[in-house]
């Protein structure tokens, strides 16, 4: 079976500015593949051309066995996109929001749809409400639900995490493993490594529009200076002493509201 | 295909009528400057106008109700283009971007229902032009064609509104674009006749698209016959409904490409 996303020799440039030089990367089906750089490394750039919404300049990009400049409505029907900025339509309801999907991917049983997520993503009680009333977290567990409607084989993720509480941080983690677990392929963005070490089976490191490493953790690891002791006095972070004092590490978000 | 069109219409249609419902001012403030106009000009200026022998003789409140239409209209699609600007600003767009849905429904959407609000918004001015003493001895099928003009005219008019909704790049920007679209039946048979203006005045008024649109609605809400008005009038709107449809759909394809 083939790849889930192949990636050759991608490149894309808005006027002077080389945005994307040359990116190569397989993804395994079913896997989780993180893509890790810095602001301006490429990674939305390379999301957005993924997922049908920019042309590359040059180079070939094919997810779920469709080209992406080839056949375009192929692509977004096996994909599914959660953006850097949640997509949520603040004037509706949560429950609105994944009817609204639902219907735009011409499910029947939209309702019913929309309540299995509403339940699984912990949103049934804020059901009613207008998104313009959620947490971030919350907002963020509504966006990826509506990205899970439809069953699409690929699920693109842009900074999934950036900007959430480290509570928030867990839930948006648990659920992206989840996704795996199911089959499903995610390519995932991310400025920060404990988020690629905690998820992926494979990590490209894109840098200055390049795919300059490609492995898996141990592969990568294996790249790095060789470990050397040192003794230091390990002070708390401040995610142990948020979750020491609230001692509240899985309790639902949003009910205090 | 075409199924699908009008199915991803309606239902991203749906959408914004729920987002009108939700906040009903635009409506409201849609339908209030005009009707500030027809007190103005029927209560302080009316008295001291002279509107000649003319179709609509009599009260002049009926007299000035087709300008105060078109006005309501030019003054209705500026939120048309605002609402297409944000809905652009928002996540919510690349969403429906990458989703396997018509390309062209979200613009769509969007066209219905400014035609449905401004339509609601010219069945508030029209209400108070009863209260104030508009009678019309329109039958069924002038009220019809009445009714047919002024959807064609809104819908000519929303797509111009399409196109700097599709390419401002400020709020401001977006909805500036219709004040002289407002000013326009000012210049035009909508408040006096022609016949009263100096030379190069008259000759603009009686050339421009507002004033054959407008004697056609006075002669059809008089039940007199229209003459060669009708002609010009449609062939205006229909040129203009051709024109910017072309041009917005060419921006259109080029924004999400």
């Amino acid at each position: 079976m083939s790849a889930a996303i192949q990636v050759r020799g991608l490149e894309k440039s808005f006027k002077d500015l080389h945005v994307l030089r040359g990116v190569d990367f397989e993804v395994e089906r079913g896997s989780i593949f993180a893509l890790l750089g810095s602001n301006g490394a490429g990674k939305t750039t390379a999301i957005r051309i993924l997922s049908t919404l920019l042309r590359a300049d040059a180079g070939s990009a094919v997810v779920d066995g469709h080209d992406v400049a080839i056949h375009p409505d192929q692509v977004r029907a096996a994909i599914s996109l959660t953006g850097q900025f949640a997509a949520v339509d603040d004037k509706l309801t949560g429950r609105e929001n994944l009817v609204l999907v639902a219907r735009l991917r011409h499910q029947p049983e939209a309702g019913r749809i929309a309540d299995e997520l509403l339940e699984r993503f912990a949103l049934t009680e804020a059901a009613s409400r207008r998104v313009v009333t959620y947490s971030g977290g919350m907002r963020r567990r509504l966006d990826i639900a509506m990205s899970l409607i439809g069953a699409p084989s690929v699920i693109f993720l842009d900074e999934p995490t950036t900007g959430l509480d480290p509570e928030a941080r867990n839930e948006v983690w648990a659920t992206i493993e989840k996704l795996a677990e199911h089959g499903t392929t995610v390519l995932l963005t991310t400025q920060y490594l404990d988020e690629a070490e905690q998820l992926a089976d494979r990590v490209a490191i894109l840098h200055h529009g390049r795919t300059i490493v490609n492995g898996t953790l141990a592969e990568l690891r294996a790249l790095l200076p060789a470990a050397t002791k040192e003794y230091v006095e390990k002070q708390p972070t401040l995610e142990e002493v948020f979750f020491a004092l609230t001692g509240e590490k899985h309790e639902k978000e949003g009910q205090e509201t | 295909m075409t199924t699908r069109f009008l199915r991803d219409t309606a239902t991203l249609t749906g959408r914004s009528l729920t987002h009108i419902l939700r906040s009903p001012d635009t409506i409201i403030t849609t339908a209030i400057m005009p009707i500030a106009f027809l007190l103005l000009f029927v209560y302080v200026f009316g008295g001291a106008i002279d509107t000649g022998s003319g179709v609509g003789q009599g009260s002049y409140v009926t007299y000035l109700l087709p300008g105060i239409l078109l006005i309501t209209i030019a003054s209705g699609i500026s939120y048309t283009a605002y609402r297409l600007f944000l809905d652009l600003q928002g996540g919510i767009f690349e969403r429906f971007q990458s989703m396997p849905i018509a390309r062209s429904s979200v613009l769509w959407a969007h066209v219905v229902t400014s035609v449905v609000s401004i339509l609601v918004s010219l069945v508030l001015v029209v209400g108070v032009a009863l209260l104030m003493g508009f009678r019309s001895g329109a039958g069924v099928l002038e009220w019809l064609a009445v009714l047919g003009i002024v959807v064609l005219f809104t819908l000519a008019l929303t797509w111009l509104a399409v196109i700097p909704g599709l390419t401002a790049k400020s709020v401001d920007g977006a909805s500036a674009f219709s004040y002289p679209l407002i000013f326009l039946p000012f210049i035009s048979s909508a408040f006096v006749p022609t016949s009263s203006m100096p030379g190069p005045v008259r000759v603009f008024a009686e050339y421009q698209p507002v004033t054959s649109i407008v004697n056609t609605i006075r002669a059809l809400f008089a039940g007199a016959p229209v003459g060669p008005d009708i002609g010009v009038a449609m062939a205006w709107t229909v040129g203009v409904l051709v024109a910017a449809y072309a041009i917005a759909m060419v921006v259109y394809r080029r924004r999400i490409s």
